[in-house]
């Protein structure tokens, strides 16, 4: 391990600045490559990518690699595997995180089987072994059922973080750090799974990652039409709809409505949930909500066992109430 | 048109919150043994695109299970629901291993089989959630891959693969041979039918062992892991729910409305 130092961040952008996840992986890593007297660097891998070098420095980075190349413009595996293997070969962090995003759950597990290395996928919690100084890696597994603890002798230790287990330091733009250009040096033969289109499902309103309050529907609303109802409240409280996984599933509502294991990562003030039985798939989604208030006509739905206010009945009853005195008391 | 889906036999992933064990000390996970295990819910959405394929333009699907204890009548099931063969890779060595060793072993596995244009994944394993094998075979085979599709098309030697991504979807193309891992928004899978059913009963799976696939016991189980499980538990729930009452629904739901003014959380 001895030839191995530094915590090395892979940066993603999101609308020209540092996504959330990656400013909240900065805040870790800073904390990590404390501990261990060692630099945290960050990785950023993009079609120009250079302009978010000193944004990556302000949340916390000693040293910025930036590999910027027309054929890394969008994701596309191939590419961003060769051009972040080459990063990690000629830097060797002792550590190597990654979000828990579609492109982190794609491009860290290519790495790591390139590196040679272990992951640790979805890790709510990184610290260090006293004794070892090895990455203790957590993570829910059996679906939220249970939580286990990861090491591994093997370098990088990589693991990818889960939206919101962490948090971001405070900007501070006088920090200095250091810049470093890497050449891609990619092929368009390099490219063997080619991205044709993307498309982008446009939510209207608030976003669900960011909502302060989220209504959320399961199995129980039985269909595209209840969802209204939900969309309804939603907009009276100024939050978003989410759904559980048979909803998404069966296509009542975009796939993006998905709140889960499988699905968005929320912590949402208020989080209100309707015919959702409580699976643990998809409580692990919304374990950082603050107040959990649940409706579901089972009074041993598991969902009751993490609210902290429930209404047993049938949902269609009780919505329309509910929204009614709700707007009656945001009148006042 | 040869496609091969990877299932896994897994403790029931919906079975009740509350009967799920840890046993810290053997760092396993259990259930009451009334609770059957099951084939992998995300496998048997990759069984179902496989399936779909084969619906459009024929071919033959080989499912492999991989794992310790295989009860028949669970991993059966990729055949009752249509798929042609299937290969166990059953073995006390194949135990206590990790993304890698299980990534191995199932790419020598393939290889073995030969000659083979598709292989399906589920995302992630109910289990341990990791989503790295089907990965992990793509490296080890050196195949294009794509994870987390939601349709899977193939035409002139071409896979058209939707993937799921945070905001939408993304169209990509591959060539085959390719190792496609399915997410859950393909759609449910099918029933068995009985006749399915009936013919899976016929059906001898084939068992291989690690020497049939030329693994040799350092690159399995222990010895060949890279990733070292140092502790399992289960986090404490706090559990305390004020539940609402009325007279009637509408009552019940006013004075929940009252509840969470009061409590500031409105």
């Amino acid at each position: 391990m001895s030839e191995y130092s530094g915590v090395m961040i892979f940066g993603e952008a999101k609308e020209g600045k540092l996504a959330a996840v990656t400013t909240e992986l900065l805040g870790c890593g800073r904390r990590l490559a404390g501990d261990l007297g060692q630099e945290l660097h960050c990785l950023l891998v993009g079609g120009d990518v250079g302009s978010l070098a000193q944004e990556a420095i302000a949340f916390g980075a000693d040293k910025v690699y930036v590999v910027s190349d027309p054929l890394l413009e969008a994701y596309q595996a191939d590419a961003y595997v060769l051009a972040a293997e080459k990063v990690a070969r000629q830097v060797m962090p002792q550590i190597l995180l990654v979000g828990q995003t579609s492109i982190g759950r794609d491009l860290a597990p290519r790495l790591a089987f390139r590196l040679g290395t272990a992951l640790t996928t979805d890790c709510v919690e990184l610290a260090l072994d006293p004794t070892s100084k090895l990455l203790l890696k957590t993570k829910p597994v059996y679906g939220g059922n249970a939580q286990a603890v990861f090491t591994s002798e093997a370098c990088p230790q990589m693991a990818t973080v889960r939206a919101k287990a962490m948090s971001p330091l405070e900007r501070d733009d006088s920090r200095q750090g250091e810049v470093i250009t890497v050449e891609a040096g990619l092929e368009p033969s390099s490219i063997r799974a080619e991205l044709v289109e993307r498309v982008a499902e446009e939510v209207e309103g608030v976003r669900l990652e960011d909502a302060e309050v989220v209504i959320c529907g399961g199995r129980g609303i039985g269909g595209a039409e209840g969802f209204r109802q939900l969309e309804e409240l939603a907009g009276i409280l100024k939050g978003a709809v989410g759904a559980s996984r048979p909803p998404c599933d069966n296509g009542w509502v975009p796939s993006g409505y998905q709140v889960g294991l499988t699905g968005k990562i929320i912590a949402p003030d208020f989080y209100l949930a309707i015919g959702i039985s409580g699976a643990s798939q998809h409580m692990t989604g919304c374990s950082g909500a603050k107040t959990v208030v649940a409706i579901n006509k089972d009074p041993e739905a598991n969902i009751f066992r993490e609210a902290s206010y429930g209404v047993v009945g049938d949902w269609k009853k009780i919505l329309p109430a509910l929204t009614a005195k709700i707007k009656e008391l945001m009148a006042d | 048109m040869n496609m091969v889906v990877c299932c896994k036999q897994v403790i029931d992933p919906e079975a009740p919150p509350a009967s799920f064990r840890v046993d810290a000390a053997k760092k396993t996970v259990t259930l009451p043994p009334s609770i059957s295990p099951v084939i992998d819910p995300y496998a048997e959405y990759a069984v179902e695109a496989a399936l779909r394929i084969k619906d459009a333009q024929g071919g033959k699907i080989t499912a492999i299970s991989l794992g310790t204890g295989l009860l028949p009548d669970v991993v059966k099931k990729p055949l009752s629901m249509g798929a042609d063969e299937l290969i166990l890779l059953e073995d006390e060595a194949f135990g206590t291993g990790d993304s890698w060793t299980t990534a191995y072993a199932l790419a020598m596995a393939i290889k073995r089989l030969g000659d083979c244009d598709l292989i399906f994944c589920g995302r992630q394993a109910s289990d341990w959630d990791a989503g790295q094998v089907g990965l992990g075979i793509a490296e080890i085979l050196g195949l294009p891959s794509v994870t987390l599709a939601r349709k899977v098309e193939v035409a002139d030697g071409k896979a058209r693969v939707e993937r799921v991504t945070d905001d939408g979807y993304e169209v990509i193309s591959l060539s085959l041979p390719a190792v496609i891992t399915v997410s859950n928004e393909l759609g449910e899978p099918r029933y068995p039918t009985i006749k399915g059913i009936m013919a899976a009963k016929k059906k001898e799976p084939t068992v291989w062992k690690p020497a049939d696939i030329r693994v040799e016991p350092a690159q399995l189980g222990e010895a060949g892991r890279r990733a070292e499980l140092v502790k399992l538990f289960q986090p404490v729930r706090e559990g305390s729910c004020e539940i609402v009452d009325g007279e009637t629904p509408e009552e019940a739901a006013a004075s929940l409305a009252l509840k969470l003014r009061e409590a500031k959380i409105l």
